[in-house]
């Protein structure tokens, strides 16, 4: 547990990353983001720009993208920073990838109350379809972490996949996204069943006049 | 001055202190394991919670709190007793109880504060976490798992060391220290993380398993691996020292030592001349001492007698040398064996008269010459500190990675005389401008005297204040010239008057293809170049096996003691010297150490007095020696490998394979892609 991930062999990373620079485009925006801090704070940049950079890997290589050891070093040249304390940042925060992942990253929460609403059968639905934890599929198109809490407890049992949170989930509709992505299609993100975002389910239960108009409950008032 | 009471005790403790430093100041122990006195505050070991009022009902961490006005503190009641207990649960649970084959053992903070202040058990079961071993160089070894996330070596690294190579990865239960992809922390002084380290984590790598602290003998000595005349403590078992570290001694090198310093005695016990040697046929063959003094006294020299002086020599052994050679007729002395031969008619210009201390108040800075981080490591430190309260740095010379950013001027000695613009307004509005002269610039006509001619032009010499500064590198060097050992020409001059008898007092650097006429002694601890071009070989004591006065670069005279025997038939220097003298039929005048000591302190008052010596800076500065000016071309760098400058570090394995490593290592791999 305690050891590193398997990190890349290092001249291997350096002789395809080695030559990294940000496009048009993320050259831009990584302006942008130094420039919403004062001179000689540039260093508050590097969290945006290391996600910045993950995002134009993802793109180069049509995955989630990840962090060669050289896009770090570049980051650490532009934000003028020791390159140790770049790679502290990265490897800190989980929503960094030090290793390539697949074209989906597929983030199983698997705390208490994920857990406790069966986060288990969302990871058997994983495993079902060949997803193992910590590993790309060999078509390269899932890799499975499991999660700490990503904050959206109300729906539990939810996984992040990219950018987006599939939430309430069970083993039918888990596979089903699994099997929607795998065929190219989009998946109905936020909640799998009949709720709007954390609203109760089937409704709300309180306030009920509300949903038709602005209803004075003053009168109501004992 | 805020007024605190501390268990009860008021005290005045100074603005901006923190609530540890008033316990301190009011006597009491704090534990602690991420606070250092030296080093930014880090709050994250808990070790050092005391109660505190006014303030919320809880332990509060005393390093990081400042002490305020009318504040109360309790360091002894049942709420600190219970959390130091607590947080000593805490930290022990992922420790191994793997003490007896850790090196630590014996001088383990965290042992000590857990017979001190924790609860005797644990009541922790699981299982404890395991951490691989990082590699952080041929210095530093690491046993990972034992590390309790103090992260003092990743401060001092960025801080002190200023290659911000050290880090914490990850996080939580799964943090690790560890170097920038393992890569070996390339930093001159390293060896202080395993000090730093308050448990066995990041121990000694040539020590490992070598002794237990308690079976070692401790002895008081001053470092001569550079001029900076580090206080060390030489720890001794029988008749070998198993490792050398730094005493602390805030004027000197406050709590720190390079890693020559640290990591040479290894070399104290190989290539060691253990017996006399004589030159039979073209051969070195070993003799009896008897046999050597008199191959010594065969010598017909009618007085055409020199004396060399090594780099690592006391001042003792200097001055014996320098009296036999003058009773036997003999006048010249050279210490400055690589053939430098600036000016010494006032040692105040050849001298650091900022003082290592002061040189960190400086606010205008330029370099000349040098190369700070090989030179003298532990001024670098200085430079770093003065930097940090907002020093501006120059430079002249090759451009080195001195880990702070300096504007480079150019490698051009010529420079010295017409300054850019810029340099010199910067020195006009200086409060405390400093100059630093290094080697590179002894070693150039004219420089020196470029260099002397700017103390006016840049106006170094303020009220209380001297910005002039000259950087040596050998230990001997200030009181070999406090003692004489220069020559009007340098030892040039002595190879060309081919004096019939020559002593080479470790003179392990000279060029002795100069000498071929002569007929060399060598009196000396190390079978390096020296003794292969010796006649007569005496085998004397190193540094760690006599005792000694040294001065610093500064000037200051330092006393070391003797920590173990020399090996073999070798004798301490003087006393070989005394007893050739008497074969010689010129008998010196001392028969003990002391008569010794005090037949030096007669004729150089100065090397009897502890602390900084007065080599009176003119009141004008007409008065300085006119030297001649006008250098021009680049400087050149007179150490070419910083682990191994002196016969003591060749020797050394642990130096052979830090030079393989860091410094040509380094160099191949480059080449390589």
């Amino acid at each position: 547990m305690a050891d590193a991930v398997h990190i890349p062999d290092e001249a291997e990373t350096r002789a395809r990353w080695g030559a990294f620079a940000w496009t048009a485009e993320n050259a831009e925006q990584a302006k942008k983001v130094i420039a919403r801090y004062p001179a000689g704070r540039q260093q508050s940049a590097v969290m945006p720009l290391l996600d910045l950079a993950q995002r134009q890997v993802g793109a180069e290589t049509q995955t989630q993208g990840w962090l060669p050891v050289p896009v770090m070093e570049y980051i650490a040249d532009q934000l003028d920073m020791p390159y140790m304390r770049v790679y502290e940042v990265a490897t800190f925060y989980t929503m960094y990838n030090l290793a390539p992942v697949g074209r989906y990253h597929v983030q199983v929460c698997g705390t208490t109350p994920c857990m406790l609403r069966g986060s288990d059968d969302v990871f058997s639905a994983c495993k079902n379809k060949g997803l193992v934890k910590g590993g790309t599929t060999p078509d390269g198109l899932f890799t499975l972490s499991e999660v700490e809490c990503l904050g959206a407890c109300a729906n539990a049992p939810m996984v992040q996949i990219n950018d987006d949170n599939y939430e309430d989930l069970a083993y039918d509709s888990m596979s089903a996204i699994l099997d929607d992505l795998a065929a190219g299609k989009q998946p109905k993100i936020g909640p799998q069943i009949d709720r709007q975002t954390s609203c109760p389910e089937g409704g709300p239960t309180s306030l009920k006049d509300m949903v038709k108009e602005n209803h004075d409950y003053r009168g109501e008032w004992a | 001055m805020p007024k605190v009471k501390v268990d009860g005790v008021e005290l005045e403790v100074p603005a901006g202190a923190t609530v540890l430093q008033a316990c301190e100041m009011a006597g009491k122990e704090i534990p602690r394991f991420c606070y250092h006195e030296r080093l930014s505050i880090a709050g994250n070991c808990r070790m050092c919670l005391v109660e505190v009022k006014p303030g919320p009902p809880k332990p509060q961490a005393s390093c990081a709190l400042p002490a305020a006005e009318n504040q109360e503190i309790f360091t002894q009641t049942e709420m600190v007793k219970k959390a130091r207990e607590g947080v000593m649960e805490f930290l022990l649970i992922n420790h191994p109880l793997d003490c007896p084959i850790c090196d630590q053992g014996g001088e383990c903070d965290l042992q000590d504060q857990s017979v001190a202040y924790g609860r005797g058990g644990s009541r922790f079961d699981e299982n404890k976490r395991a951490v691989t071993e990082k590699y952080m160089g041929p210095i530093v070894k690491t046993v990972m798992t034992r590390c309790i996330q103090c992260t003092r070596c990743v401060r001092f690294a960025e801080e002190v060391a200023g290659v911000p190579e050290i880090g914490a990865i990850y996080r939580g239960e799964n943090m690790q220290i560890t170097t920038y992809l393992e890569h070996a922390a390339k930093s001159e002084l390293s060896g202080n993380v395993v000090d730093l380290c308050p448990v066995g984590a990041l121990t000694s790598k040539p020590y490992a398993f070598e002794a237990r602290p308690w079976e070692l003998k401790k002895t008081h000595a001053i470092d001569v691996m550079d001029a900076v005349g580090t206080n060390i403590r030489l720890d001794s078992r029988g008749r070998q020292v198993l490792r050398a570290v730094p005493r602390i001694n805030d004027d000197v090198n406050e709590e720190w030592a390079s890693d020559k310093t640290r990591h040479n005695v290894d070399g104290l016990v190989r290539k060691r001349l253990d017996k006399p040697y004589v030159r039979k046929d073209g051969k070195l063959v070993p003799a009896t001492w008897n046999e050597a003094f008199a191959a010594v006294a065969a010598v017909q020299h009618g007085g055409s007698v020199a004396a060399l002086a090594g780099d690592l020599l006391d001042c003792e052994t200097m001055f014996a040398g320098k009296a036999l050679v003058e009773k036997l007729g003999g006048t010249m002395l050279e210490g400055r064996q690589t053939g430098l031969a600036y000016d010494v008619s006032s040692l105040s210009a050849v001298n650091f008269n900022t003082t290592l201390n002061g040189i960190e108040t400086a606010d205008v800075i330029l370099l000349v010459g040098t190369n700070l981080r090989w030179e003298a490591p532990l001024v670098n430190t200085r430079l770093r500190k003065a930097i940090k309260k907002g020093a501006k740095v120059f430079g002249i010379g090759p451009q080195v990675d001195l880990t702070y950013k300096v504007e480079w001027l150019g490698n051009d000695a010529s420079l010295l005389a017409k300054l850019p613009q810029a340099v010199v307004e910067a020195f006009g509005k200086a409060a405390r401008p400093a100059m630093i002269v290094g080697g590179g610039v002894l070693a150039k006509d004219g420089a020196h005297g470029d260099t002397l001619a700017l103390v006016e032009t840049l106006g170094l010499i303020k009220e209380g204040w001297n910005g002039y500064n000259v950087l040596h590198f050998a230990a001997a060097r200030m009181g070999g010239l406090m003692l004489g050992y220069a020559t009007q020409g340098g030892i040039k001059a002595v190879a060309a008057a081919s004096p019939k008898l020559l002593f080479s007092l470790g003179a392990d650097e000279v060029d002795y293809s100069a000498f071929e006429d002569s007929f060399k002694v060598y009196i000396g601890h190390h079978g390096d170049k020296g003794a292969h071009a010796a006649d007569v070989i005496l085998p004397g004591a190193s540094y760690a096996e006599k005792a000694g006065t040294y001065v610093n670069l500064e000037g200051r005279v330092q006393r070391g003691e003797k920590a173990v025997f020399a090996p073999g038939d070798a004798r301490e220097d003087w006393s070989i010297l005394r007893a050739l003298s008497e074969v010689l039929g010129a008998t010196l005048p001392f028969d003990s150490f002391e008569q010794l000591r005090a037949e030096m302190e007669k004729a150089v008052p100065a090397l009897g007095q502890i602390g900084l010596a007065d080599y009176g800076w003119p009141n004008n500065l007409k008065d300085l020696p006119s030297l001649p000016t006008g250098a021009s071309g680049e400087f050149g760098s007179p150490i070419k490998d910083f682990y191994l400058t002196n016969a003591i570090c060749r020797a050394s394995p642990t130096m052979q394979q830090c030079s393989a490593e860091l410094i040509h290592g380094e160099t191949f791999a480059e080449a390589a892609e």
